[in-house]
């Protein structure tokens, strides 16, 4: 594919993104979530945070608002294009499958990480000092890629009845969550918690953001890095590669 | 000189259905092609298959020369699409869903513009540009369909039911749309239940029934296909019933519509004076009478063995 073809799928997956942000992001009720959803966890955690320091909990919680923002409605937009026929509109056009999805993909990682900055926000003004910027704002932008990519895998079944996929959403998302080193520090999990944790995109981030607020990490700063990488580019390429295969069941 | 679109052995199977059987035809460039059928005969499937919205199980389709499996966006880049189901965004206003459009074909922002402020005012609805899709009528959506798919000025147009359940004025002002658009250059693909818009507007149509071509051809040409039979209106102003008239010589069969009767025969002549005649003996006065050229209707009903259901 030459510049002007890869412009070109820029261009078109970018107008997607728009179209995404505008109908189902620059929502009111979507917004107030994504702005309420990391404080109603911080208190939660705060209350039922055991001897906890505040930094441990503050980027258990960074993970989890990522993660769940960044997988909140990027499942569903294939089933409601579905059912409201939009998504043959988009396939009839001369945008391919997967510009379709990388543009779903995108304005699900501005909202994620666009609300993350929130829980930033919360630890630093709880006094939290942000040691390595560089690498947290680096894994933020890859992890949400990630997460984007995982809810748009998640999103593959070709049913054009969002509930279904939201159901489905939550039953792989939620035992995700503890399996990931958020609520029990990673050094501490059994050996068969350990073996689950390496399988999860979340438990790099998360430690990731432990570094980052506290200096001390569990695995290797470059190995957390690259295991997001891979998990984002397997994500991404499965989710393109499936929902060529099923989109056409969606008409 | 290659048609617009050449379709050949066109199958789709679903289960243990086949929805397309085997299909080809072709669309020649310039001219309005009709895609007739009755309800589950195959046409949205093989449109859809047209436009490579979804995949064929066997056969080929080329759109302007680029075969839709293999080459489809440079195919897409060159038609425009207007569905049966009104697809707009609802939550974005006309003018919205019209740039969408424009960042999808590759539309520069000053030409989009342009073409956007034309079409709408031609369409009538620029006043409500920045409206939210989700206020306007069914009409006002379904020009906004037809905005959105002659945005990149295509050279081919696919209109599936582009006038089903428009209001009289919606209606006009799509038909002589798509007649403006035909007279400038624009092939256009018509699937249609409307046998008068089918008649009034195509060059040619091919009918389609239980995932088969049966016909194509010109619709002056389909009805001097059936006009071995021939059938007359009568009306009388007495009390006349379906066995007097199918006792008469001549006369096929009679069915009543209203206050008339139509009569199918062979021979119109012999029919005419048959009626005549029997009107006569009965004592009834006729109040009219005239003979019924076969119409697109009765060539449609006939190809697709609807005819009587």
């Amino acid at each position: 594919m030459n510049m002007a073809a890869l412009q070109e799928k820029a261009r078109q997956a970018w107008a997607i993104a728009r179209k995404d942000m505008r109908i189902y992001y620059l929502k009111g009720p979507v917004l107030i979530f994504g702005i309420f959803m990391p404080v109603f966890l911080f208190l939660a955690f705060y209350m039922g945070g055991r001897d906890l320091s505040p930094a441990f909990l503050l980027a258990g919680l960074m993970g989890m608002t990522l993660f769940f923002t960044s997988t909140a409605v990027s499942p569903a937009i294939f089933p409601w294009e579905g059912q409201a026929k939009t998504l043959e509109r988009l396939a009839a056009s001369p945008a391919s499958t997967a510009t379709i999805v990388l543009g779903d993909m995108i304005a699900s990682v501005i909202f994620g990480a666009g609300v993350t900055l929130v829980t930033l926000l919360i630890a630093l003004g709880i006094g939290l000092s942000l040691l390595h910027g560089f690498v947290l704002a680096a894994a933020i932008l890859l992890a949400a890629c990630c997460f984007s990519a995982l809810g748009m895998l998640l999103a593959v079944p070709p049913t054009n009845v969002p509930s279904n996929i939201m159901m489905l959403s939550s039953l792989l998302k939620f035992p995700l969550v503890f399996i990931s080193g958020i609520f029990v520090p990673l050094e501490e999990l059994p050996s068969w918690g350990m073996a689950l944790a390496v399988c999860s995109p979340l438990t790099y981030f998360t430690d990731i953001a432990r570094y980052s607020f506290t200096g001390t990490h569990f695995f290797p700063v470059a190995a957390d890095i690259a295991a997001l990488a891979v998990f984002a580019l397997a994500f991404t390429v499965a989710a393109v590669v499936l929902h060529r295969r099923t989109m056409p069941r969606r008409m | 000189m290659p048609g617009v679109i050449e379709v050949a052995d066109l199958t789709k199977v679903f289960g243990a259905v086949t929805a397309v059987d085997h299909v080809s035809f072709e669309v020649r460039e310039g001219e309005i092609f009709g895609f007739l059928g009755p309800n589950g005969a195959g046409k949205t499937t093989t449109t859809r298959m047209l436009t490579g919205v979804i995949p064929m199980d066997a056969g080929s389709v080329q759109i302007f020369g680029h075969d839709i499996s293999t080459a489809p966006f440079r195919a897409r880049q060159r038609f425009g699409v207007v569905p049966e189901t009104s697809n707009a965004y609802a939550d974005l206003t006309g003018w919205q869903n019209l740039m969408l459009m424009a960042d999808l074909y590759g539309v520069p922002r000053h030409r989009a513009e342009e073409r956007c402020r034309h079409l709408l005012e031609t369409l009538g609805i620029y006043e409500r540009r920045d409206q939210k899709v989700q206020g306007y009528s069914k009409g006002m959506k379904q020009r906004l369909i037809l905005a959105m798919a002659l945005l990149h000025e295509p050279e081919l147009l696919f209109l599936d039911e582009p006038t089903s359940g428009l209001d009289v004025q919606s209606t006009r002002m799509i038909l002589a749309l798509l007649r403006g658009l035909n007279e400038g250059g624009t092939t256009i693909f018509l699937t249609t239940h409307n046998m008068d818009e089918a008649n009034q507007l195509c060059d040619r149509v091919g009918i389609i029934r239980g995932g088969r071509i049966v016909a194509v051809d010109a619709p002056e040409k389909l009805k001097a296909a059936i006009e071995r039979l021939h059938r007359i209106e009568v009306s009388f102003d007495g009390a006349v019933t379906a066995d007097d008239l199918t006792s008469l010589p001549g006369i096929a069969a009679a069915g009543r519509t209203g206050d008339k009767w139509q009569i199918t025969t062979g021979d119109a002549d012999a029919a005419i004076r048959s009626v005549v005649a029997f009107s006569r003996e009965r004592g009834v006065r006729i109040v009219t009478l005239q003979t019924l050229a076969p119409s697109l209707d009765d060539a449609f009903l006939r190809l697709t063995g609807e005819e009587g259901k």
